[in-house]
């Protein structure tokens, strides 16, 4: 059947053509497009497209890493971790959080306030992110949990680790760690890759060792959907627990010397004298370390702040007490050394001297009589030292203070230890801006006026003179620096006749002597010796007769508020004074005598005379450390930082 | 078989089985196995509802595609103005008794399925128009006269279209029409007069646009403007075809899809999961695939006598061709999402209807090649 008008239909199917024509050339051309834009995505771009697939897919939650252990000399854990129960809820999981609340308030006690603080948290994150209802459960508490666990859709008791401090004692030394702050992340840099929740050493040695100690970070990584709900988990890493160290500390001796400091604003620092190592650094009283680790309760806080014995406050290294008679020792050695005084020399003490029309009072009213040099460090005359002082200078005085340890920080890397004050007029002129005076070097001369110094720095002193006047390096962390000095001792006794010029000490031994002639620092020691063993000593009550733990040292007491005339007219007691007006007590010794081992240093804040409160304390802790001294000799040869 | 007396064919039904484009049909098969898989695939290596519902339609459909093309082409040519209507009345109906779904009235609930009567229409538009402009003749059809009624039967269901509201049907509607009437011979500058009408009108269209249709339209122009929001999809389905690299991640492997980074992955982004799973190789496949196809509906309009079915092929191939490439330029970030499925791979019934519908006329356009339409 051919249609009328057939020559019409050819002219439309030649146009329908043509323009078809132009049709499927657009075509080619767009499939053109769209396959070029295949080869770019999926052949020149498919690796920056599978990375960010990858990123997509992928999500890493962070796990915190154990923190390293810190043990004394013998191994006993004086930082530990230890399990916690946590108390997680998964949201999503629970049919009815309101019923799933009124639950948990019964079982454990949750506080209307806490839980609102839950729900909103809840509300604001997404339905399959835990959160933490309770990072701290008691057993009691987390087993009440597992019993009705059944009955708690969506709950998760977790155990988890978290700082534990087993012993008080050392609290200041080993400091404590909480949860990070601001100011944390901007000062340790390496805590920007940790986790959120890892908790960081804030003072002591767990802020020193922060780095090492926190460990590395691990992660678990996992494949999560466009929402970011966990599908499954695709790698772990555990990260790697924090290193552990040694510490050179006696648990044993520095739960004892708490014990003996009992609740007294004091602190007790003792030192190898050979090596350096503290065995102890007590400072009193002590607080609960533990209590930071969850975050501090309001209630303990305000208690530690208040108090005003500073429980806070380490004492030993950021206590600044003016060094009193303690000095003597350092003055008189100064004076020996610098030649500028014969200790046979005697002045006449009738309890007062004047300068320039100042009085200048011996501690003793009435005055000691003709005193020499080693009765006056016995019986720590001041009227002597005043004398001494005058003619040594301070300067003088002030280089031999700073040879022995004072004025500058003993320990490094304790954000907490101060450096304290020698005065010297040059000293005096730059910080004061005013030059010096006479008296002021009579005062120094008693180690009162600008004097300050820590604990610590006064037991370094000591130990420097038992030790015959080499210089140490005191440490608390176990190393490997090895000190010749009792390399030195051996030689010595082995040939007694044969004396060893100072040279070839040096060359031989590594030895820095502090000393010009080291009959003056025997001389010293001697007269120490003659303080708490001689009749009319200072520490001569706080003696001990026998050999192995014969002491020998020296007192002193550093004045808070001056005497008034009227008050020494009335010969007022100390122990008749307000707490906060008494002197503080201090006394250094070193023990035994006959082959010195140990340096102690004393100060017991505001306990008037150093003879009445420091040595007594002094005489119980020397005798704990040297009935320990044989132990700690035989796990010498246990070295190396990590057990 | 049902046909109707007054249109007697001298071809008996071998004649007419083994007169059928095999290329063709091979084709349409392949690519519905292959959209079984990527069914599969989004429900997530299950063989779950969309794929049991997805094999079970292209079974029912590819059926009728078959006895589609068995009927007389003169048979398609009498009923393609009744079609229309009943396509446009269907739409009407949408208006008044649709369901309503995300924001958009589209469907009509039929009890058995969901129709979208908008799919439809992309075939009944060009079945209408091929009929008229087979009927006037050369001459007629630049006149103002007889432009009258393609121009009206374009704009009314487009605009009822639009109204769903839906503007990627709406426009691939258009597109068919304007198909057509390009092809019937209508002159460029009425094509130019028209685009300039259309893009001072614009502005105007805009402001009636839904905001999240706005936001597409900006977020197309800009992906990076709202990463999380509006340039999400765009952004997530260029990273999963991107990551499909050569070979692709494996069958079942799209993480993309699998994590449901992928949205509508059913859909309009059965291509996405496609290339990120079996990479550029698979793409390539699926290009090639339609490639074939097009041209084959091409090869059938050259063969065919009558205008009307050359106009139908043609003008079908050419929106076939369409929906490939806005669809795919819509997943590769070379367009605007506008939702607009791909024939046969994307899941929904009234798509896989209207388009299995507009193969199976072309097929019987190859079938009654040499037969005169009336």
């Amino acid at each position: 059947m051919i249609n009328f008008g057939s020559g019409n239909t050819v002219i439309k199917s030649k146009l329908i053509s043509r323009r078809m024509f132009v049709l499927t050339a657009a075509k080619t051309i767009v499939f053109c497009g769209i396959f070029g834009r295949l080869v770019s995505l999926q052949i020149n771009e498919a690796t920056k497209y599978k990375t960010l697939s990858d990123k997509n897919r992928f999500r890493e939650w962070k796990l915190a890493p154990q923190r390293g252990i810190i043990r004394d000399y013998f191994n006993k854990e004086i930082a530990s971790n230890q399990k916690v129960y946590q108390l997680h809820i998964t949201p999503e999981n629970s049919p009815n959080l309101e019923t799933l609340f009124f639950r948990l308030k019964t079982i454990l006690n949750l506080s209307d306030k806490r839980i609102f603080y839950l729900k909103r948290k809840i509300a604001k994150q997404k339905p399959w992110e835990p959160i933490i209802v309770s990072d701290n459960l008691t057993w009691s508490e987390f087993s009440r949990i597992n019993l009705f666990l059944h009955e708690l859709p969506g709950v998760e008791p977790i155990v988890s680790v978290a700082r534990q401090y087993p012993d008080q004692s050392a609290a200041h030394l080993v400091g404590y760690v909480s949860q990070v702050s601001q100011k944390d992340l901007q000062k340790k840099q390496y805590l920007k890759d940790m986790s959120v929740g890892i908790a960081v050493g804030k003072t002591g040695l767990e802020n020193k060792l922060d780095k090492d100690i926190i460990g590395k970070v691990g992660f678990q990584r996992y494949e999560v959907n466009a929402f970011g709900k966990r599908i499954k988990q695709i790698q772990i890493d555990p990260g790697e627990s924090g290193k552990n160290y040694r510490t050179t500390i006696d648990l044993e001796v520095q739960k004892y010397t708490t014990e003996v400091l009992e609740d007294k604003a004091a602190s007790v620092c003792v030192m190898d004298i050979y090596n350096g190592d503290i065995i102890t650094m007590a400072s009193s009283p002590s607080y609960d370390p533990n209590s930071f680790v969850h975050g501090i309760d309001k209630k303990y806080w305000n208690e530690l702040i208040s108090n005003e014995k500073k429980p806070l406050n380490n004492k030993a290294i950021a206590g600044l007490y003016p060094p009193g008679s303690t000095i003597k020792i350092i003055v008189a050695l100064s004076a020996l050394e610098n030649g500028i005084w014969n200790p046979k020399k005697y002045v006449d003490c009738n309890g007062v001297t004047e300068l320039y029309g100042e009085k200048f009072h011996c501690w003793k009213k009435k005055g000691h009589g003709p005193m020499n040099m080693r009765s006056a460090i016995q019986r720590s005359c001041d009227v002597y030292f005043y004398e001494v002082a005058r003619l040594l200078g301070v300067d003088r005085l002030s280089e031999t203070a700073k040879k022995f340890g004072l004025g500058k920080k003993v320990l490094d890397g304790f954000i907490e230890e101060r450096t304290g004050v020698v005065p010297s007029t040059a000293w005096k002129r730059k910080y004061i801006g005013k030059n010096w005076y006479l008296g002021e070097t009579l005062h120094s001369g008693i180690g009162q006026g600008y004097f300050q110094s820590t604990p610590l720095q006064l037991c370094l002193m000591t130990a420097q003179i038992a030790n015959g006047g080499f210089e140490i390096k005191p440490r608390v962390l176990v190393n490997d620096n090895k000190n010749n000095l009792r390399e030195y001792i051996k030689y010595k006794n082995e040939n007694p006749n044969e004396p060893l010029p100072i040279d070839m000490l040096v060359s031989n031994f590594d030895l820095k002597p502090l000393f010009r002639n080291q009959e003056n620092i025997n001389f010293v020691k001697d007269a120490m010796f003659a303080a708490t063993n001689e009749a009319g000593g200072t520490s001569f009550r706080s003696r001990y007769n026998d050999q192995k733990f014969m002491f020998a040292g020296k007192t002193g007491s550093s004045q808070i508020k001056r005497f008034t005339e009227l008050q020494r007219e009335l010969e007022i007691k100390q122990k008749d004074i307000e707490y906060k007006d008494r002197d503080h007590a201090l006394f250094v010794a070193f023990a035994p005598y006959s082959d010195p081992k140990y340096a102690i240093s004393v100060v017991v804040e505001h306990g008037g005379t150093g003879s009445g409160s420091a040595a007594p304390i002094a005489k119980k802790v020397i005798k704990k450390v040297l009935e320990r001294d044989q132990m700690r000799e035989n796990v010498q040869n246990l070295t190396g930082e990590e057990i | 078989m049902f046909q109707p007396r007054s249109i007697q064919s001298s071809l008996t039904l071998r004649d007419k089985i083994m007169s059928m484009d095999y290329i063709l049909l091979l084709s349409i098969l392949i690519l519905g196995i292959t959209s079984m898989f990527a069914m599969y695939s989004t429900d997530g290596g299950k063989f779950d509802y969309h794929t049991k519902s997805h094999i079970l339609r292209f079974s029912i459909f590819f059926l009728m595609f078959i006895i589609i093309s068995l009927f007389q082409i003169r048979f398609w040519y009498q009923t393609s103005t009744l079609l229309y209507l009943a396509f446009f009345i269907l739409l009407l109906g949408v208006k008044y008794f649709g369901l309503t779904s995300s924001g958009s009235q589209r469907w009509l609930n039929f009890y058995f399925m969901n129709l979208q009567p908008s799919e439809l229409m992309k075939i009944g538009l060009i079945l209408f128009l091929a009929k008229y402009y087979h009927r006037i003749s050369t001459q007629d059809v630049n006149r103002i006269k007889f432009l009258f009624l393609p121009i009206v039967a374009l704009v009314a269901p487009v605009l009822l279209v639009v109204a769903q509201p839906d503007l990627g049907t709406s426009i691939l509607i258009a597109l068919g029409g304007v198909t057509v009437s390009w092809l019937a011979g209508v002159r460029v500058k009425f094509f130019a007069y028209a685009s300039i009408l259309f893009i001072s009108l614009t502005p105007i269209a805009i402001a009636f646009l839904k905001p999240y249709q706005k936001s597409r339209i900006l977020t197309f122009l800009n992906p990076d403007r709202d990463p999380l929001g509006a340039g999400y999809q765009i952004i997530q389905s260029k990273i999963a075809i991107g990551s499909g690299g050569l070979f692709g991640k494996g069958f079942l492997n799209g993480s993309q899809s699998y994590l449901d980074y992928l949205p509508e992955k059913h859909t309009d982004f059965i291509f996405t999961l496609f290339s990120e799973e079996f990479g550029f190789v698979g793409s390539l496949f699926i290009l090639i695939l339609y490639s074939v196809i097009i041209f084959r509906l091409i090869k059938i309009g050259d063969m065919t006598r009558s205008s009307f079915g050359k106009l139908y092929c043609y003008s079908f191939a050419t929106a076939f061709f369409i929906y490939v490439a806005v669809n795919m330029g819509m997943v590769l970030g070379l367009l605007p999402i506008v939702g607009a499925p791909l024939p046969i791979l994307s899941y929904g019934g009234s798509s896989m209807m209207a388009i299995m519908l507009g193969l199976g006329i072309a097929m019987s356009c190859r079938v009654y090649k040499d037969t005169p339409v009336n």
